[in-house]
């Protein structure tokens, strides 16, 4: 129980999501409460349409919520402007995605190096190594995505999400585009790395994807609660 | 984001779409270059159809003498010896025709010339210093006679070009008009026909040398009066003049019925047939300039749209790693102005340049004027920047998420 003794990375109070109206009303999220506290590597499954995308884009500060409150890093980010989003996602949060979503143009470095031009840095090209040497891509820093195989993008996406040094670590089906010794790769890097400290909300629907958090929460119909403790 | 990296990161988002970012300005380049071409061009041809209108002499008058009637029958226009000298003298005065800019009277008769080389029969008109102004032409080598020639009754003569070419003649020669010796002091510019007459083959001389020598008769009576208005702009108003005046020197002869006995002639289907020119001219240019700059603004907006239709998802990433929608759209900025701006001036480059290889290599004359490489290179960067930024600042302002998940 030490972990709830810190402070909490992040709170969801009741928040719910509603798209659109009348008889085209969805709710995506109804009434969703969740504490992460720090060093916690939590795994949200669920079927399709169960939720977790919407779940995802209001943890990633990516969409706002229709009502609840959400608190990162204690601060209330449900009545923030869009600027002050965009600078939330980018000094707290680091994004994993399915699809890896690397700039084609750009070598694996100036991939990684992308969040710092959004923020006062210095050293990027020293920083965004350091980052690729955590994900133990040193030797590949120059090539292009297209010249690296899947297992190899996903972690210079995982160390573009690291880059930055934030408090929250977001990965959307990190797994899903990858066959399964990529995805084992993947899963052990992702569970280093929370190892060392760093707290991670994993969205997937694979069990034992799930497998490796320590805690399993389950989403249906918007609906979500804690699932089985994994240690 | 600071400036440097703003430019910095428009300037990586150029290089690191080399195909695109090629594309896009050579979309600019063609439009500029193109527009730059087709109205040098068109100003060019316009320019020498209307110097060639103006050459027919659009601003002159031709006055001639009415029919002779004997027991009842006419002689027909211009057979009446009723134009004189003092007609000349009273249209030259500026008080009483201000309009009327040069005034020559003629005489004129066929006679064989004869050089050294060779003999040539061919119209010689007697005239005054105001010939050359009144018919719109120019000596090409050699002078023209003077009022003192006239005065002194010199026999000098200037012989058009298919005459001097004919005769074998040149500035310097003495030739025979009628058998009496002239010397040739200038040979005319080459017009080509006029009417029906060939306006190349003729000689002038004074029109005192042709009273004594040539056409015999009354010294004071002319054939016809050649004017020409100050003008194009004031044919009409020194057609009114010559009319006023002559009427009241020519009071008594007026006939019973009050007609008078000369005629004055306006080229006045030359005067429209030139405005009407100029003016389907000028419309061809501003259709073909619009046209140029129409297809080339589209083509820039083609790419300039599927670029971003394209770059939805680097917006969304961009945004989701915390780019704010003001980032974007300056990165956006940096990237449409330079491409713009690039293209727009190797454009300017590449119009100067083929308007210097075209005349050199062809017949065809390019004229570039300033107007048309300023609104070319504005219109062109303005849609690469509009068609470049609008639809980013659109992107910029999605969901991140949404923007993602395009493909």
């Amino acid at each position: 129980m030490d972990a709830t003794l810190g402070r909490e990375v992040l709170r969801l109070e009741s928040v719910s999501k509603v798209y659109g109206s009348g008889d085209a009303r969805v709710v995506a999220l109804n009434d969703v409460s969740l504490s992460v506290h720090p060093g916690e590597f939590v795994a949200v499954m669920g079927p399709s349409g169960s939720g977790k995308s919407t779940l995802m884009n209001i943890l990633g500060c990516l969409d706002v919520p229709t009502s609840g409150r959400y608190l990162f890093g204690g601060e209330d980010v449900s009545t923030m402007s869009e600027r002050e989003l965009a600078h939330v996602r980018n000094r707290r949060i680091g994004f994993v995605f399915q699809q890896f979503h690397l700039l084609t143009a750009m070598s694996a470095w100036r991939n990684v190096e992308l969040p710092l031009l959004y923020r006062s840095a210095h050293d990027r090209r020293e920083t965004a190594m350091r980052a690729l040497e955590m994900v133990g891509l040193s030797n590949r820093v120059d090539h292009r995505p297209n010249q690296l195989s899947g297992g190899q993008q996903q972690r210079v996406a995982i160390a573009r999400a690291l880059v930055t040094n934030p408090d929250l670590i977001l990965a959307d089906e990190p797994t899903g585009n990858l066959d399964s010794a990529s995805s084992r790769d993947v899963l052990a890097l992702l569970q280093e790395i929370n190892a060392s400290g760093r707290t991670i909300v994993m969205i997937t629907h694979e069990h034992d994807v799930a497998a490796v958090a320590r805690r399993v929460l389950e989403m249906s119909d918007g609906r979500l609660r804690e699932g089985a403790l994994v240690t | 984001m600071s400036l440097l990296r703003t430019l910095e990161t428009g300037l990586r988002g150029i290089l690191g779409h080399r195909l695109r970012s090629v594309l896009t300005t050579l979309g600019i380049l063609f439009g500029v270059a193109a527009v730059i071409c087709t109205v040098g061009i068109g100003t060019a041809s316009a320019d020498s159809v209307n110097a060639r209108i103006a050459s027919l002499g659009t601003n002159l008058l031709t006055i001639t003498p009415g029919s002779t009637r004997a027991a009842g029958v006419f002689g027909g226009a211009g057979t009446a010896a009723s134009l004189t000298m003092q007609d000349v003298d009273g249209l030259m005065s500026k008080d009483n025709a201000p309009d009327v800019g040069a005034v020559a009277p003629v005489v004129q008769r066929s006679e064989p010339m004869v050089s050294l080389a060779s003999n040539w029969t061919s119209t010689v008109q007697g005239s005054s210093t105001g010939w050359l102004t009144a018919n719109a032409r120019s000596v090409a080598s050699g002078e023209f006679f003077t009022q003192d020639d006239v005065n002194k009754h010199a026999l000098k003569i200037v012989l058009g070009s298919t005459t001097a070419t004919n005769l074998g003649a040149s500035v310097g020669d003495t030739i025979t008009v009628n058998r009496i010796p002239f010397t040739v002091i200038g040979i005319l510019n080459t017009v080509g026909g006029q009417g029906f007459q060939n306006g190349d083959d003729l000689g002038v001389v004074p029109i005192t040398a042709a009273h004594d020598v040539l056409t015999g008769g009354d010294p004071n009576s002319v054939q016809r009066i050649l004017l020409s208005a100050t003008s194009g702009d004031t044919v009409g108003s020194a057609y009114q003049e010559a009319d006023q005046l002559l009427l009241n020197t020519h009071a008594s002869s007026l006939g019973s019925s009050g007609t008078p006995d000369f005629t004055i002639q306006a080229q006045s289907s030359f005067l429209s047939t030139a405005q009407s020119v100029t003016t389907t001219l000028t419309i061809l240019l501003a259709s073909v300039a619009a046209i140029s700059l129409l297809v080339g603004g589209i083509g820039v907006m083609n790419i300039m749209l599927v670029s971003v239709t394209e770059r939805t998802n680097e917006i969304g990433l961009r945004k989701a790693l915390g780019a704010t929608p003001g980032d974007l759209l300056r990165q956006f900025l940096v990237e449409a102005s330079t491409l713009s701006v690039v293209g727009g001036l190797l454009g300017v480059g590449a119009g100067l340049l083929a308007g210097v290889l075209i005349p050199h290599f062809t017949t065809i004359g390019v004229t570039i004027t300033a107007t048309p490489v300023l609104v070319a290179v504005l219109v062109a960067a303005g849609v690469g920047l509009i068609f470049g930024v609008y639809p980013a600042a659109r992107a910029a302002r999605l969901a991140p998420i949404e923007a993602l998940r395009a493909q």
